[in-house]
């Protein structure tokens, strides 16, 4: 499931700052260079499915960063005592118990939310970001440590989704935050033309070829080469 | 220590007793909240019917509940068109509470067909428009809606659609406004009294503004609007008992197809 070791416990000194270097590395690592979807290239499915539009992305991806964090936190604590032979299953029940949570949650206070996503919450379970940080690096680390970890990749998980979403949502529908922008642009001219939208955008294919263009950059720019 | 039987047993269950307390805890605890959510929800899709969905969301909670207990009112029939006021045990029915989709799974015959009277404010017989609940599969997944008609209860006043899992960006668009605004004003009985429903068409771009039992379909979901179709063709048929009481007597609309004023 994950791509990478776990990574060594390192020694620590008694008084290592709030947010001493490593501990940065631990949340900007994976906005980047070791990002989860670009590089690992983890929780494609969800990266595909929900990106139509900015909102419900946004939603998404606080929800994952929530999970991520309370996830690597619990199992972090708790790592000391998970029998090796069930952690797997461990790791499971916790991630589906906050994900379960979110969904609740949102069904509450957001019930327009939760029917467009419904099904995609759901799939945080499955998306193998979350095991794959619990089952690298939560654990085998300190829960401070883990939460950052947890963190990071969520981040590194949301932002780019969330550039996937800008440009299906503008390309697709023509708008960003449901903000038509594509009309007001048209307006400002007169409105002698429409700007077309590309209901290619709007399909998964639309997030294969946005997310392929992203990773393509990143590689470029990073020289980063798949061993 | 760790790795025995007993400890990995004991580890199990204690793990599974509190994430068990603590979901079923948030479950009682955002329950009530939930069940106001749904019912927000169905009012919304209930008056959706006949007004324009940016409308709706621009009201707070409150004001679309207030809005919905002053302008409508509803009621239970069954597939004879009879007014049904208690359930098989006694209960009282309340239309808002049955639901379409366990209703679907009986024959049509068994069914509970709940009407929704748009009437003005104040004037429960000063009817605008009968809004009924259709319920039925499309590609994927369940869709459902609510057909409002006028008060001929032959001409469309509006349509709202809704679906559970259809594909986004094609046959999820039977939720977005313009393709449900192609439904108002066309006629679901031809001349003759037939019910002919309306029908999407395969294919799309094309005007059918002079076919007052065609509308345009949906490029790339030919499945989901022939469910659509199915959906919308068979409740309007389980109504038409109704109808014609309606017609008939008591507090039946007028004979002649003078236009009702949009709200």
């Amino acid at each position: 499931m994950s791509t990478e070791t776990a990574e060594k416990t390192q020694v620590q000194k008694p008084s290592e700052p709030i947010l001493s270097k490593r501990r940065k590395k631990l949340i900007t690592d994976p906005l980047v260079d070791d990002n989860p979807i670009t590089i690992q290239v983890l929780g494609i499915c969800s990266a595909l499915a929900v990106t139509t539009q900015m909102q419900p992305t946004m939603v998404m991806a606080l929800s994952v960063i929530f999970v991520m964090v309370m996830a690597n936190l619990t199992i972090s604590l708790i790592r000391n005592t998970i029998p090796s032979r069930v952690r797997i299953i461990v790791q499971l029940a916790i991630v589906a118990t906050l994900v379960t949570l979110v969904n609740e949650v949102l069904k509450a206070f957001a019930f327009d939310m939760y029917k467009e996503l419904s099904v995609f919450i759901g799939l945080i379970i499955t998306n193998c970001i979350v095991m794959g940080r619990l089952e690298a690096f939560a654990l085998g680390n300190k829960p401070y440590d883990s939460v950052l970890d947890g963190f990071g990749s969520a981040l590194g998980y949301s932002w780019i989704i969330l550039a996937v979403a800008f440009f299906r949502e503008l390309w697709g529908s023509g708008s960003v935050f449901g903000y038509p922008v594509f009309e007001n642009i048209a307006g400002l001219f007169g409105g002698g033309f429409s700007l077309a939208t590309n209901g290619l955008m709007v399909s998964p294919v639309g997030a294969f070829i946005v997310l392929g263009l992203i990773i393509w950059v990143q590689r470029t720019k990073t020289g980063y080469i798949e061993h | 220590m760790q790795q025995s039987n007993a400890y990995i047993i004991t580890f199990s269950v204690i793990l599974t007793v509190i994430l068990g307390f603590l979901l079923s805890g948030t479950s009682e605890l955002l329950g009530p909240i939930q069940q106001k959510a749904i019912e927000l929800d169905t009012k919304k899709q209930i008056l959706g019917a006949v007004m324009p969905a940016e409308e709706l969301d621009r009201m707070e909670a409150d004001a679309v509940i207030d809005f919905y207990e002053r302008r409508i009112s509803s009621k239970v029939v069954n597939i004879e068109g009879e007014e049904v006021e208690q359930d098989t045990d006694g209960n009282a029915l309340i239309a808002e509470n049955v639901s379409i989709a366990r209703n679907f799974k009986r024959s049509p015959e068994d069914r509970l067909y709940p009407v929704f009277i748009f009437h003005a404010e104040g004037n429960e017989s000063e009817v605008e428009s009968y809004i009924l609940p259709v319920y039925g599969n499309g590609l994927w997944d369940e869709i459902w809606g609510y057909v409002a008609l006028q008060t001929d209860l032959n001409t469309i006043e509006g349509v709202t659609f809704s679906h559970a899992g259809e594909t986004p960006g094609l046959g999820a668009r039977i939720t977005s406004g313009d393709v449900q605004a192609r439904y108002q004003g066309k006629e679901i009985f031809d001349e003759g009294g037939n019910l002919q429903a309306v029908r999407m068409q395969k294919g799309e771009g094309k005007d059918y503004s002079g076919e007052p039992h065609k509308v345009d379909g949906l490029s790339g979901a030919t499945i989901t609007a022939e469910g659509v179709n199915r959906m919308v063709e068979s409740y309007l048929s389980h109504y038409q008992n109704y109808f014609s009481r309606q017609r008939e007597g008591g507090d039946a609309a007028p004979e002649e197809q003078e236009p009702v004023a949009l709200n």
